[in-house]
Protein backbone atom coordinates (compact mmCIF):
# COMPACT_ATOMS: atom_id res chain seq x y z
CA UNK A 1 0.00 0.00 0.00
CA UNK A 2 1.49 3.36 -0.74
CA UNK A 3 1.89 5.45 2.51
CA UNK A 4 1.06 9.11 2.29
CA UNK A 5 1.79 9.60 5.85
CA UNK A 6 3.81 13.36 6.04
CA UNK A 7 4.68 14.57 10.04
CA UNK A 8 2.54 17.32 10.45
CA UNK A 9 0.57 20.30 8.61
CA UNK A 10 3.58 22.40 8.29
CA UNK A 11 5.46 19.48 6.02
CA UNK A 12 1.56 18.94 4.14
CA UNK A 13 1.28 22.36 3.06
CA UNK A 14 5.06 23.11 2.29
CA UNK A 15 4.70 23.59 -1.38
CA UNK A 16 1.47 25.70 -1.52
CA UNK A 17 2.32 28.90 -3.47
CA UNK A 18 1.27 32.10 -4.11
CA UNK A 19 -2.08 32.95 -6.66
CA UNK A 20 -2.54 29.21 -6.15
CA UNK A 21 -6.59 28.03 -6.18
CA UNK A 22 -7.53 26.17 -3.01
CA UNK A 23 -9.92 24.51 -2.08
CA UNK A 24 -11.50 24.28 1.67
CA UNK A 25 -14.01 21.18 2.99
CA UNK A 26 -16.35 22.30 6.05
CA UNK A 27 -19.92 23.66 5.83
CA UNK A 28 -20.03 26.54 8.30
CA UNK A 29 -17.21 25.40 10.99
CA UNK A 30 -18.22 22.43 10.66
CA UNK A 31 -15.17 20.07 9.32
CA UNK A 32 -13.05 22.49 8.48
CA UNK A 33 -9.37 21.53 7.82
CA UNK A 34 -8.43 23.71 10.83
CA UNK A 35 -4.65 22.27 11.42
CA UNK A 36 -3.90 22.92 7.52
CA UNK A 37 -5.51 26.83 7.64
CA UNK A 38 -2.97 27.45 11.23
CA UNK A 39 -0.01 26.03 9.00
CA UNK A 40 -0.52 28.31 5.55
CA UNK A 41 -0.85 31.11 7.73
CA UNK A 42 2.28 30.90 8.92
CA UNK A 43 3.42 31.16 5.29
CA UNK A 44 3.90 34.20 3.53
CA UNK A 45 1.39 33.72 0.85
CA UNK A 46 -0.69 36.15 -0.93
CA UNK A 47 -3.30 36.29 -4.19
CA UNK A 48 -4.83 32.82 -2.90
CA UNK A 49 -8.38 32.05 -4.78
CA UNK A 50 -10.11 30.20 -1.74
CA UNK A 51 -13.27 27.57 -2.89
CA UNK A 52 -14.94 27.07 0.15
CA UNK A 53 -18.52 26.91 0.67
CA UNK A 54 -18.41 30.18 3.87
CA UNK A 55 -15.65 31.93 4.50
CA UNK A 56 -15.12 31.04 7.90
CA UNK A 57 -15.70 34.14 10.94
CA UNK A 58 -13.73 36.94 11.90
CA UNK A 59 -11.25 35.35 14.30
CA UNK A 60 -11.65 31.51 12.86
CA UNK A 61 -11.32 29.63 9.86
CA UNK A 62 -10.48 30.83 6.40
CA UNK A 63 -11.72 34.28 8.22
CA UNK A 64 -7.86 34.22 9.68
CA UNK A 65 -6.42 33.84 6.05
CA UNK A 66 -8.67 36.75 4.91
CA UNK A 67 -7.26 38.93 8.31
CA UNK A 68 -4.00 38.60 7.03
CA UNK A 69 -4.82 39.57 3.45
CA UNK A 70 -3.59 36.55 1.88
CA UNK A 71 -6.85 36.11 -0.34
CA UNK A 72 -7.72 37.56 -3.97
CA UNK A 73 -11.07 35.89 -4.32
CA UNK A 74 -13.77 34.13 -2.61
CA UNK A 75 -15.55 31.27 -4.58
CA UNK A 76 -18.70 30.57 -2.09
CA UNK A 77 -22.54 30.34 -1.96
CA UNK A 78 -22.46 31.75 1.56
CA UNK A 79 -20.53 34.87 3.54
CA UNK A 80 -22.25 35.97 5.97
CA UNK A 81 -21.48 36.59 9.97
CA UNK A 82 -17.85 37.90 8.90
CA UNK A 83 -17.10 41.49 9.30
CA UNK A 84 -13.55 41.63 7.86
CA UNK A 85 -14.75 39.83 4.90
CA UNK A 86 -17.51 42.87 4.65
CA UNK A 87 -15.35 45.41 4.81
CA UNK A 88 -12.74 44.00 2.34
CA UNK A 89 -15.20 43.29 -0.39
CA UNK A 90 -16.52 47.11 -0.09
CA UNK A 91 -13.48 48.21 -0.39
CA UNK A 92 -12.86 46.23 -3.49
CA UNK A 93 -9.51 44.36 -1.94
CA UNK A 94 -11.44 41.02 -2.22
CA UNK A 95 -13.40 39.72 -5.41
CA UNK A 96 -15.98 37.26 -4.47
CA UNK A 97 -17.90 34.82 -6.32
CA UNK A 98 -21.32 33.73 -4.88
CA UNK A 99 -22.67 30.26 -6.34
CA UNK A 100 -25.45 28.31 -5.05
CA UNK A 101 -24.54 26.23 -3.03
CA UNK A 102 -25.79 22.78 -4.98
CA UNK A 103 -24.19 24.21 -8.21
CA UNK A 104 -20.87 24.92 -5.90
CA UNK A 105 -20.96 20.94 -4.91
CA UNK A 106 -21.58 20.09 -8.34
CA UNK A 107 -19.40 21.76 -9.90
CA UNK A 108 -16.36 20.46 -7.49
CA UNK A 109 -17.58 16.98 -8.06
CA UNK A 110 -17.47 17.40 -11.60
CA UNK A 111 -13.98 18.52 -11.13
CA UNK A 112 -12.79 15.45 -9.43
CA UNK A 113 -14.97 13.26 -12.25
CA UNK A 114 -14.12 14.39 -15.36
CA UNK A 115 -16.96 16.36 -16.36
CA UNK A 116 -16.20 19.69 -18.09
CA UNK A 117 -20.26 21.27 -17.50
CA UNK A 118 -23.84 20.24 -16.92
CA UNK A 119 -27.06 21.74 -16.90
CA UNK A 120 -28.75 23.00 -13.73
CA UNK A 121 -31.95 24.29 -13.56
CA UNK A 122 -30.45 26.82 -10.12
CA UNK A 123 -30.44 30.30 -10.30
CA UNK A 124 -32.35 30.39 -14.42
CA UNK A 125 -34.04 33.87 -14.55
CA UNK A 126 -31.82 35.25 -11.75
CA UNK A 127 -28.28 37.14 -11.85
CA UNK A 128 -26.28 33.82 -11.68
CA UNK A 129 -27.93 33.27 -14.85
CA UNK A 130 -25.96 36.34 -16.64
CA UNK A 131 -23.31 35.11 -19.66
CA UNK A 132 -24.26 31.55 -19.49
CA UNK A 133 -25.87 29.45 -21.96
CA UNK A 134 -29.40 28.21 -21.18
CA UNK A 135 -30.97 25.41 -22.68
CA UNK A 136 -34.45 23.86 -22.71
CA UNK A 137 -34.92 19.84 -22.15
CA UNK A 138 -38.31 18.58 -21.55
CA UNK A 139 -39.80 21.68 -21.51
CA UNK A 140 -38.03 23.17 -18.02
CA UNK A 141 -34.86 26.05 -18.60
CA UNK A 142 -30.92 24.99 -17.46
CA UNK A 143 -27.92 26.99 -17.36
CA UNK A 144 -24.75 25.58 -18.14
CA UNK A 145 -22.31 24.94 -15.63
CA UNK A 146 -18.43 24.52 -15.43
CA UNK A 147 -16.37 22.32 -13.13
CA UNK A 148 -14.03 23.59 -10.65
CA UNK A 149 -10.55 22.14 -9.88
CA UNK A 150 -7.88 23.06 -7.24
CA UNK A 151 -3.93 23.39 -7.01
CA UNK A 152 -4.58 22.21 -3.82
CA UNK A 153 -7.71 20.77 -1.58
CA UNK A 154 -7.45 20.55 2.02
CA UNK A 155 -10.29 17.91 3.60
CA UNK A 156 -10.61 17.29 7.00
CA UNK A 157 -11.90 13.56 8.33
CA UNK A 158 -12.61 12.18 11.19
CA UNK A 159 -10.81 8.58 10.87
CA UNK A 160 -8.18 8.15 7.90
CA UNK A 161 -5.30 5.35 7.02
CA UNK A 162 -1.64 5.99 6.19
CA UNK A 163 -3.29 4.74 2.64
CA UNK A 164 -5.26 7.78 2.45
CA UNK A 165 -8.47 6.26 3.05
CA UNK A 166 -11.15 8.86 5.27
CA UNK A 167 -14.28 7.97 6.57
CA UNK A 168 -16.24 11.40 7.87
CA UNK A 169 -18.51 11.81 10.93
CA UNK A 170 -21.96 13.94 10.95
CA UNK A 171 -22.44 16.22 8.83
CA UNK A 172 -19.45 17.37 8.91
CA UNK A 173 -18.88 15.11 5.73
CA UNK A 174 -20.48 18.10 4.13
CA UNK A 175 -18.00 19.37 0.83
CA UNK A 176 -14.65 17.16 1.90
CA UNK A 177 -15.62 14.63 -0.33
CA UNK A 178 -15.97 16.28 -3.79
CA UNK A 179 -13.08 18.32 -2.81
CA UNK A 180 -10.80 15.20 -1.96
CA UNK A 181 -11.24 14.43 -5.66
CA UNK A 182 -11.21 17.78 -7.25
CA UNK A 183 -7.61 18.55 -5.74
CA UNK A 184 -4.59 18.30 -8.01
CA UNK A 185 -2.61 17.84 -4.66
CA UNK A 186 -4.97 16.54 -1.33
CA UNK A 187 -4.32 17.20 2.03
CA UNK A 188 -6.38 15.36 4.40
CA UNK A 189 -5.99 16.30 8.10
CA UNK A 190 -7.28 12.97 10.33
CA UNK A 191 -8.65 13.37 13.89
CA UNK A 192 -7.40 9.47 14.55
CA UNK A 193 -4.59 8.40 11.73
CA UNK A 194 -4.56 4.21 11.65
CA UNK A 195 -2.24 2.06 9.84
CA UNK A 196 -3.51 0.62 6.42
CA UNK A 197 -6.06 -2.14 7.41
CA UNK A 198 -7.33 -0.71 10.41
CA UNK A 199 -10.62 0.74 8.52
CA UNK A 200 -13.18 -1.30 7.16
CA UNK A 201 -13.17 -0.78 3.65
CA UNK A 202 -16.57 -1.27 3.78
CA UNK A 203 -16.97 1.66 5.33
CA UNK A 204 -14.55 4.12 3.77
CA UNK A 205 -16.42 7.17 2.45
CA UNK A 206 -13.35 9.26 0.21
CA UNK A 207 -10.74 6.07 -1.22
CA UNK A 208 -7.24 7.05 -0.59
CA UNK A 209 -6.52 7.53 -4.49
CA UNK A 210 -7.72 10.86 -4.33
CA UNK A 211 -5.51 11.77 -1.35
CA UNK A 212 -1.90 12.80 -1.69
CA UNK A 213 -0.81 13.76 1.51
CA UNK A 214 -2.87 12.27 5.17
CA UNK A 215 -1.34 13.70 8.80
CA UNK A 216 -2.54 13.41 12.28
CA UNK A 217 -4.11 16.73 12.87
CA UNK A 218 -4.11 18.07 16.26
CA UNK A 219 -6.01 19.76 19.07
CA UNK A 220 -8.92 20.40 17.21
CA UNK A 221 -10.57 23.39 18.50
CA UNK A 222 -14.34 22.53 16.04
CA UNK A 223 -15.78 25.56 17.26
CA UNK A 224 -19.59 25.74 17.21
CA UNK A 225 -21.54 29.10 15.30
CA UNK A 226 -25.09 28.21 16.75
CA UNK A 227 -25.30 26.27 20.08
CA UNK A 228 -28.29 25.60 20.16
CA UNK A 229 -30.36 23.66 23.13
CA UNK A 230 -32.90 22.24 24.82
CA UNK A 231 -33.79 21.70 28.19
CA UNK B 1 -52.73 38.73 12.85
CA UNK B 2 -50.70 35.79 13.01
CA UNK B 3 -47.67 35.85 14.77
CA UNK B 4 -44.41 33.70 13.36
CA UNK B 5 -45.37 30.39 15.27
CA UNK B 6 -48.57 31.00 14.14
CA UNK B 7 -47.61 31.00 10.74
CA UNK B 8 -45.66 27.87 11.22
CA UNK B 9 -48.30 26.39 12.87
CA UNK B 10 -50.85 26.98 9.74
CA UNK B 11 -48.59 25.69 7.38
CA UNK B 12 -47.92 22.38 9.37
CA UNK B 13 -51.28 22.06 8.20
CA UNK B 14 -49.81 20.75 4.90
CA UNK B 15 -47.22 18.79 5.80
CA UNK B 16 -48.80 14.65 4.74
CA UNK B 17 -47.92 11.40 5.77
CA UNK B 18 -44.36 9.80 4.45
CA UNK B 19 -43.30 13.68 3.02
CA UNK B 20 -39.33 14.47 3.21
CA UNK B 21 -38.86 18.10 3.59
CA UNK B 22 -36.52 20.73 3.63
CA UNK B 23 -36.74 23.46 5.82
CA UNK B 24 -35.32 26.73 5.42
CA UNK B 25 -33.98 29.07 8.11
CA UNK B 26 -36.60 31.12 10.33
CA UNK B 27 -40.02 30.70 10.58
CA UNK B 28 -39.99 27.49 8.13
CA UNK B 29 -37.77 26.13 11.08
CA UNK B 30 -40.47 26.39 13.23
CA UNK B 31 -42.75 24.21 11.41
CA UNK B 32 -41.33 21.56 12.86
CA UNK B 33 -42.46 22.18 16.27
CA UNK B 34 -46.05 21.86 14.81
CA UNK B 35 -46.24 19.04 12.96
CA UNK B 36 -48.47 16.26 14.49
CA UNK B 37 -47.43 13.36 16.42
CA UNK B 38 -49.13 10.70 13.85
CA UNK B 39 -47.42 11.95 11.01
CA UNK B 40 -44.02 10.07 10.13
CA UNK B 41 -42.14 12.73 7.93
CA UNK B 42 -38.21 12.75 7.46
CA UNK B 43 -36.96 16.68 7.70
CA UNK B 44 -33.69 17.19 5.01
CA UNK B 45 -30.68 19.48 6.41
CA UNK B 46 -28.95 20.64 2.87
CA UNK B 47 -25.43 20.38 4.73
CA UNK B 48 -25.85 16.32 4.38
CA UNK B 49 -28.53 14.64 6.88
CA UNK B 50 -32.14 13.04 6.39
CA UNK B 51 -33.53 13.18 9.95
CA UNK B 52 -33.48 15.91 11.54
CA UNK B 53 -33.98 15.67 15.47
CA UNK B 54 -34.63 17.91 17.98
CA UNK B 55 -31.87 20.21 20.06
CA UNK B 56 -30.12 18.77 22.00
CA UNK B 57 -29.57 18.06 26.13
CA UNK B 58 -26.48 20.18 26.50
CA UNK B 59 -24.57 16.74 27.38
CA UNK B 60 -25.35 15.33 23.83
CA UNK B 61 -24.07 18.79 21.74
CA UNK B 62 -21.80 17.95 19.12
CA UNK B 63 -19.87 19.86 16.92
CA UNK B 64 -20.13 18.22 13.84
CA UNK B 65 -23.86 17.28 13.67
CA UNK B 66 -25.55 20.65 12.98
CA UNK B 67 -28.08 21.45 10.57
CA UNK B 68 -28.07 24.23 7.63
CA UNK B 69 -28.36 27.09 9.60
CA UNK B 70 -25.47 25.65 11.85
CA UNK B 71 -27.47 24.90 14.72
CA UNK B 72 -26.47 22.18 16.60
CA UNK B 73 -29.08 18.59 16.56
CA UNK B 74 -29.78 15.49 16.86
CA UNK B 75 -30.74 12.65 14.28
CA UNK B 76 -33.99 10.86 14.73
CA UNK B 77 -34.06 6.80 14.18
CA UNK B 78 -33.10 5.75 10.62
CA UNK B 79 -30.84 8.87 9.92
CA UNK B 80 -28.55 9.03 6.70
CA UNK B 81 -25.60 11.51 6.59
CA UNK B 82 -24.21 12.31 3.05
CA UNK B 83 -22.10 14.69 1.47
CA UNK B 84 -23.30 17.77 -0.69
CA UNK B 85 -23.06 16.75 -3.81
CA UNK B 86 -25.67 13.70 -2.62
CA UNK B 87 -27.43 15.83 -0.60
CA UNK B 88 -28.50 18.81 -3.78
CA UNK B 89 -28.76 15.66 -6.03
CA UNK B 90 -32.05 14.42 -4.20
CA UNK B 91 -33.22 18.09 -4.27
CA UNK B 92 -32.47 18.73 -7.67
CA UNK B 93 -33.65 15.24 -9.04
CA UNK B 94 -36.83 15.91 -7.16
CA UNK B 95 -36.50 13.04 -3.92
CA UNK B 96 -37.35 16.35 -1.72
CA UNK B 97 -41.16 16.36 -1.67
CA UNK B 98 -42.00 19.89 0.21
CA UNK B 99 -39.60 22.69 0.22
CA UNK B 100 -40.64 25.49 3.44
CA UNK B 101 -38.75 28.51 3.17
CA UNK B 102 -38.89 32.24 3.83
CA UNK B 103 -39.31 35.00 1.43
CA UNK B 104 -38.81 38.97 1.30
CA UNK B 105 -41.03 39.06 -1.99
CA UNK B 106 -43.36 36.92 -3.92
CA UNK B 107 -45.19 37.86 -7.32
CA UNK B 108 -48.17 36.82 -8.55
CA UNK B 109 -46.52 34.44 -11.26
CA UNK B 110 -44.78 32.93 -8.38
CA UNK B 111 -41.30 34.31 -8.24
CA UNK B 112 -39.59 35.04 -5.32
CA UNK B 113 -37.04 37.28 -4.30
CA UNK B 114 -35.36 36.24 -0.85
CA UNK B 115 -31.44 36.83 -1.16
CA UNK B 116 -30.18 40.11 -1.81
CA UNK B 117 -30.80 43.59 -1.14
CA UNK B 118 -29.38 46.01 -2.85
CA UNK B 119 -27.14 48.39 -1.69
CA UNK B 120 -26.91 46.06 1.56
CA UNK B 121 -23.88 43.44 2.32
CA UNK B 122 -24.78 40.40 0.31
CA UNK B 123 -24.66 37.09 2.39
CA UNK B 124 -24.68 34.78 -0.39
CA UNK B 125 -27.68 32.56 -1.31
CA UNK B 126 -27.06 29.64 0.07
CA UNK B 127 -28.94 26.52 -1.27
CA UNK B 128 -32.40 28.55 -1.57
CA UNK B 129 -31.56 28.63 -5.62
CA UNK B 130 -31.24 24.80 -5.92
CA UNK B 131 -34.07 24.17 -3.67
CA UNK B 132 -36.64 26.64 -5.21
CA UNK B 133 -35.83 25.66 -9.20
CA UNK B 134 -36.10 21.96 -8.62
CA UNK B 135 -39.20 21.45 -5.51
CA UNK B 136 -42.10 20.66 -6.95
CA UNK B 137 -43.94 21.73 -4.17
CA UNK B 138 -42.44 25.70 -2.47
CA UNK B 139 -44.61 27.19 0.44
CA UNK B 140 -43.42 29.98 1.64
CA UNK B 141 -43.39 31.72 5.17
CA UNK B 142 -43.67 35.69 4.76
CA UNK B 143 -45.10 38.93 6.27
CA UNK B 144 -47.61 40.40 4.35
CA UNK B 145 -46.20 43.67 4.29
CA UNK B 146 -42.90 45.67 4.90
CA UNK B 147 -42.45 47.42 7.77
CA UNK B 148 -42.71 50.61 6.39
CA UNK B 149 -46.55 48.94 5.18
CA UNK B 150 -45.07 47.97 1.84
CA UNK B 151 -46.76 44.47 0.09
CA UNK B 152 -44.36 41.96 -0.54
CA UNK B 153 -46.98 40.41 -2.61
CA UNK B 154 -46.65 41.75 -6.41
CA UNK B 155 -47.10 42.14 -9.91
CA UNK B 156 -43.12 41.88 -9.78
CA UNK B 157 -40.46 41.33 -7.56
CA UNK B 158 -38.82 44.31 -6.93
CA UNK B 159 -35.56 42.49 -5.41
CA UNK B 160 -32.71 40.21 -7.34
CA UNK B 161 -34.52 37.07 -8.08
CA UNK B 162 -34.02 33.81 -6.19
CA UNK B 163 -36.33 31.75 -8.67
CA UNK B 164 -39.29 32.02 -11.03
CA UNK B 165 -42.54 30.57 -11.62
CA UNK B 166 -41.89 28.12 -8.15
CA UNK B 167 -44.11 29.39 -5.55
CA UNK B 168 -47.25 27.59 -5.34
CA UNK B 169 -48.74 28.76 -1.77
CA UNK B 170 -47.63 31.15 0.47
CA UNK B 171 -48.82 31.74 4.14
CA UNK B 172 -48.51 35.31 5.43
CA UNK B 173 -49.19 37.15 9.23
CA UNK B 174 -52.54 37.79 7.06
CA UNK B 175 -53.68 35.08 5.21
CA UNK B 176 -53.21 31.66 2.88
CA UNK B 177 -52.85 32.40 -0.54
CA UNK B 178 -52.34 30.07 -3.70
CA UNK B 179 -50.81 31.19 -6.34
CA UNK B 180 -52.40 29.82 -9.67
CA UNK B 181 -50.69 28.67 -12.37
CA UNK B 182 -52.04 31.20 -14.53
CA UNK B 183 -51.06 34.01 -12.39
CA UNK B 184 -52.56 35.56 -9.59
CA UNK B 185 -52.72 35.22 -5.57
CA UNK B 186 -55.84 33.25 -5.18
CA UNK B 187 -57.59 33.88 -1.55
CA UNK B 188 -58.04 30.83 0.64
CA UNK B 189 -57.87 31.99 4.14
CA UNK B 190 -58.34 35.39 6.77
CA UNK B 191 -56.13 35.48 9.45
CA UNK B 192 -58.56 35.87 12.42
CA UNK B 193 -59.80 38.88 12.72
CA UNK B 194 -58.52 40.53 9.43
CA UNK B 195 -60.82 41.23 6.71
CA UNK B 196 -60.74 40.29 3.07
CA UNK B 197 -60.79 44.14 2.53
CA UNK B 198 -57.70 44.50 4.38
CA UNK B 199 -55.69 41.68 2.52
CA UNK B 200 -56.86 43.28 -0.98
CA UNK B 201 -55.22 46.61 0.30
CA UNK B 202 -52.34 45.10 1.41
CA UNK B 203 -52.13 42.89 -1.72
CA UNK B 204 -50.27 44.78 -4.77
CA UNK B 205 -50.42 41.65 -7.08
CA UNK B 206 -53.46 40.55 -8.78
CA UNK B 207 -55.96 38.89 -5.69
CA UNK B 208 -58.69 36.44 -6.69
CA UNK B 209 -61.46 36.03 -4.38
CA UNK B 210 -64.21 33.83 -4.72
CA UNK B 211 -67.07 33.14 -2.54
CA UNK B 212 -66.61 33.07 1.28
CA UNK B 213 -63.25 33.30 3.02
CA UNK B 214 -63.01 31.00 5.62
CA UNK B 215 -61.29 32.27 8.84
CA UNK B 216 -58.38 30.06 9.83
CA UNK B 217 -59.11 28.22 12.84
CA UNK B 218 -56.20 26.85 15.72
CA UNK B 219 -57.03 23.54 17.67
CA UNK B 220 -55.08 24.51 21.13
Amino acid sequence: MINKTVANAEEAVKDVFSNAVLMFGGFGLSGIPENSIKALLKKDLKGLTCISNNAGVDDFGIGLMLQKRMVKKMISSYVGENAEFERQLLSGELEVELIPQGTLAERVRAGGAGIPAFFTPAGVGTEVAEGKEIREFDGKLYLLERWLKADFAFVKAWKGDTAGNLIFKGTARNFNPMMAAAGKITIAEVEELLPAGELNPNEIHTPGIYVQRIFQGKDYEKRIEQRTVRK
Amino acid sequence: MLNKDQIAQRIAKEVKNGQYINLGIGIPTLVANYIPDNLEVVLQSENGLLGIGPFPTEDKVDPDLINAGKQTITMTKGSALFSSAESFAMIRGGHVQLTILGAMEVSENGDIANWKIPGKMVKGMGGAMDLVASADNIIVAMQHCSKDGQSKLLKECSLPITGIRCVKKIVTDLAVLDVLPEGGFKLLERAPGVSVEEIQSKTEGKLVVEGEIPEMTFEV
